[in-house]
């Protein structure tokens, strides 16, 4: 006698044939059936309970950006699912494999208006790589699996699957066949070995060869094949926001961070190089500023697995449709061992312009305060560069993308394309729960914490142990910059009023501590490092402080200014 | 330069394709000047034919992007003179307004045909360029055109080689 399977522990089912071990999530009525089932892999499966599915998606995108593997989050119909959208369009912009899967209204009653009955298929389909809606349940295992394949392989994305309460009631024998092949999907583009000697041809005979890497090198694990690469072509690399980790930045070939507040010299040597390598990137406005004058005076050689992103924003004059480990490997073989000292001298000397530049005036500016730039340097120094660093989004965002000293792979956890405020907090939780054996730091502004406070609901819940710094200045800080260079210092409501963060995580029973004074900064970091435990620090940072280099909207990355 | 693009997308056969297709020409702001969709050749593949004016930088970005769509098979984008295309455009009018030898002589002129005859009403088919069915409305309009409808551009490609190897693949 073959026993029958509800649609519901078809859900769980597959999903342990997928090795799915954490799941974010949130229930409601819709979901009900699948949670059901899930109580019974109490024991295998862990489950995240979330206080608002927004958090849910973020910590999925910290758990996959850590881990390496798919994030999966649970969440009901109508608002559980609409909750979602934020996380969804944030791992959809910045490639972060996600398997939602939302409970949905009875088959019968799609299009009735039924109770909590959204279209979340149509909301979510420009912000997920693929979706569908499950209405019977012997299609249950095949869309779980394919959500898998299509989630983590090519470019990787977020993948919904809506699931009619009837099909998880529904039974069926339970069969489980992973997914391999689309035919209409073509995840893994072929090596074209011609186009990469013609790449080769140009790195050996460039004088001053640039290489722009993003988060494309971890994505396909080529964190290696970029080091060895790079060292034998000599080639000095700076990163986008996202591939910030993929190479060790303590290497002297390590030329810093690119964008509208990347660093000095990695900025101005795009438009002096001669041959530009991007890898795994994709060209953001925030990259390249003035698109018309962005590197016009260098051959371009560009290598992404979506093809879509050749010739989108900069024309290549060799484009690579290929998997950065795959061409990496076989373009070190192709290029010549060299060293470019002369123009890793030229990096060295805009280096030192910047660091004195910047240090005169700040320093003039803000004798007495705490300045969010000297609370990153320190954690980098405390924490030797080797902490996963979460960050939100705005001032406090740059200043720690140009300040810690990312040595350590998957380890800088961001919301880059998108810009989504209240992203640290969850996605810190997520990423601890993906890397338990490394610490995990939050760096988040006041703005940004009081988006998804809520969830340090969940840190109590789960006992996870996470670090949070808050770098209260008081303001929407980066708003405020841009006020005060461009709205005539008009503040419009960039001020925030911010309730007694040390009580409202005490209410929560995590341990904190404010730090108003410069003389107090480093031991209380040791002491949020050393706690056994979450812990949260707010430090009081200086009000007005502005983050440069900045590359003005419009302005052209030869542009960039020190103040 | 702006100009007129006929774009031609094979995907599967699943639940909500035709949005999947037109939200990619929705984000970029493109107005889409007709769209057909309907089963291809190959039993479970559909063609959609779709005509828009826009720029050639912007249509190949557009083709890329729906190339990535997971349940799109391919793209092609193909100028007016890559291919052959036509429209099939219907026209009602009242049976009575034929003893009017007038119009007799417009759908002989126009090459349309008569599809069927009612004591009522008459329907004439045209096809044709958009340029040509539409000439054909405004010649009876005076008569009075009860019901008009005109389908969307379908169009082959001069130039077979690329499609069909592909669509053989599948």
């Amino acid at each position: 006698m073959t026993t029958k399977t509800t649609g519901a522990q078809a859900v769980m089912k597959s999903l342990v044939a997928e090795q799915v071990d954490t799941i974010f999530g949130y229930p409601g009525g819709a979901i009900m059936p699948i949670y059901d089932a899930l109580y019974d892999y109490e024991d295998t499966i862990k489950h995240i309970l979330v206080r608002h599915e927004q958090g849910a998606t973020h910590a999925a995108q910290g758990y996959a950006r850590t881990s390496g593997k798919t994030g999966v989050v649970f969440a009901t119909s109508g608002p559980g699912a609409t909750n979602l959208i934020t996380g969804l369009a944030d791992a959809m912009i910045d490639s972060t494999p996600l398997v939602c899967i939302t409970g949905q209204v009875d088959s019968k009653l799609l299009g009735t208006d039924a109770f909590q009955e959204t279209d979340v298929v149509g909301i979510s389909m420009p912000i997920t790589k693929w979706n569908t809606q499950v209405t019977r349940v012997e299609d249950i295992p095949a869309a779980i699996a394919k959500a898998f394949y299509i989630a983590k392989s090519g470019r990787p994305g977020p993948v919904l699957i809506d699931i009619t309460k009837d099909a998880q009631f529904g039974e069926m024998e339970f069969q489980y066949e992973k997914c391999t092949t689309i035919r209409s999907y073509r995840p893994k583009p072929k090596l074209n070995k011609t186009l990469l000697e013609e790449a080769a041809i140009l790195i050996n005979k460039a004088k001053k060869p640039y290489l722009l890497i993003g988060q494309g090198i971890m994505l396909s694990n080529a964190e290696q094949e970029l080091l060895n690469f790079v060292e034998k072509s000599g080639i000095p690399v700076a990163s986008t926001l996202l591939g910030l980790g993929a190479f060790p930045n303590h290497h002297p070939l390590y030329a810093g961070y690119l964008g509208m507040h990347g660093d000095y010299a990695a900025n101005i040597k795009t438009n002096e190089c001669d041959v530009l390598v991007a890898i795994g990137m994709r060209f953001d406005d925030r990259v390249t500023g003035d698109v018309s004058r962005y590197a016009k005076q260098a051959k371009v050689i560009h290598v992404d697995i979506d093809a879509a992103e050749l010739n989108k924003i900069i024309n290549a004059d060799v484009g690579i449709h290929a998997d950065a480990k795959e061409a990496l490997t076989l373009l070190t073989e192709l290029v010549h061992q060299k060293e470019h000292s002369t123009w890793l001298q030229e990096f060295r000397d805009l280096k030192k312009v910047e660091v004195e530049t910047l240090q005169k005036s700040t320093d003039e500016a803000f004798n007495d305060e705490i300045k969010m730039d000297e609370v990153i340097k320190m954690l980098s120094e405390i924490t030797n560069g080797e902490a996963v660093v979460v960050t939100d989004v705005g001032q406090h965002q740059m200043l720690t993308a140009r300040y810690y000293e990312y040595n350590k792979t998957k380890s800088n956890i961001t919301s880059g394309g998108l810009g989504t405020m209240g992203f640290a907090l969850p996605a810190a939780i997520g990423a601890k729960f993906g890397a338990p054996k490394k610490t995990v730091i939050a760096i988040i502004g006041d703005g940004g914490f009081q988006m998804t406070l809520q969830e340090l609901g969940t840190i109590l819940q789960s006992e996870v142990n996470i670090k949070i710094v808050i770098l209260n200045n008081r303001f929407l800080g980066m708003v405020r910059q841009w006020q005060q260079m461009f709205f005539e210092k008009r503040y419009s409501f960039t001020n925030m009023v911010s309730p007694n963060f040390i009580a409202l995580a005490q209410a929560y029973s995590i341990s904190a501590k404010k730090v108003e004074y410069r003389e107090e900064l480093k031991e209380s970091l040791l002491k949020m490092l050393n706690h056994k435990g979450s812990f949260l620090l707010e430090v009081m940072v200086a009000k007005e402080e502005n983050v440069f280099p900045m590359i003005t909207t419009g302005a052209s990355v030869s542009e960039v200014r020190l103040n | 330069m702006k100009k007129t693009y006929t774009v031609s997308v094979f995907t599967e056969n699943s639940i909500g394709m035709m949005n999947r297709v037109t939200i990619i020409f929705t984000r970029r702001h493109l107005n889409i000047d007709s769209i057909t969709a309907s089963e291809s050749e190959v039993p479970g593949v559909f063609r959609y034919t779709i005509v828009l004016r826009t720029t050639k930088a912007q249509i190949e970005k557009v083709i890329g992007q729906l190339e990535k769509v997971i349940d799109v098979i391919k793209a092609f984008v193909h100028e007016e003179n890559d291919i052959v295309h036509q429209e099939i455009a219907l026209y009602k009018i009242r049976t009575e307004t034929l003893t009017n030898g007038d119009v007799e002589k417009v759908i002989r002129k126009h090459h349309a045909r008569v599809l069927t005859v009612d004591s009522q009403f008459m329907v004439i088919e045209k096809t044709g360029h958009v340029e040509e069915t539409q000439l054909l409305f405004e010649k009876l309009r005076p008569y009075g055109v009860l019901e008009f409808a005109r389908s969307g551009r379908v169009a082959v490609t001069k130039p077979m080689k690329e499609l069909s190897a592909y669509l053989e693949e599948i």
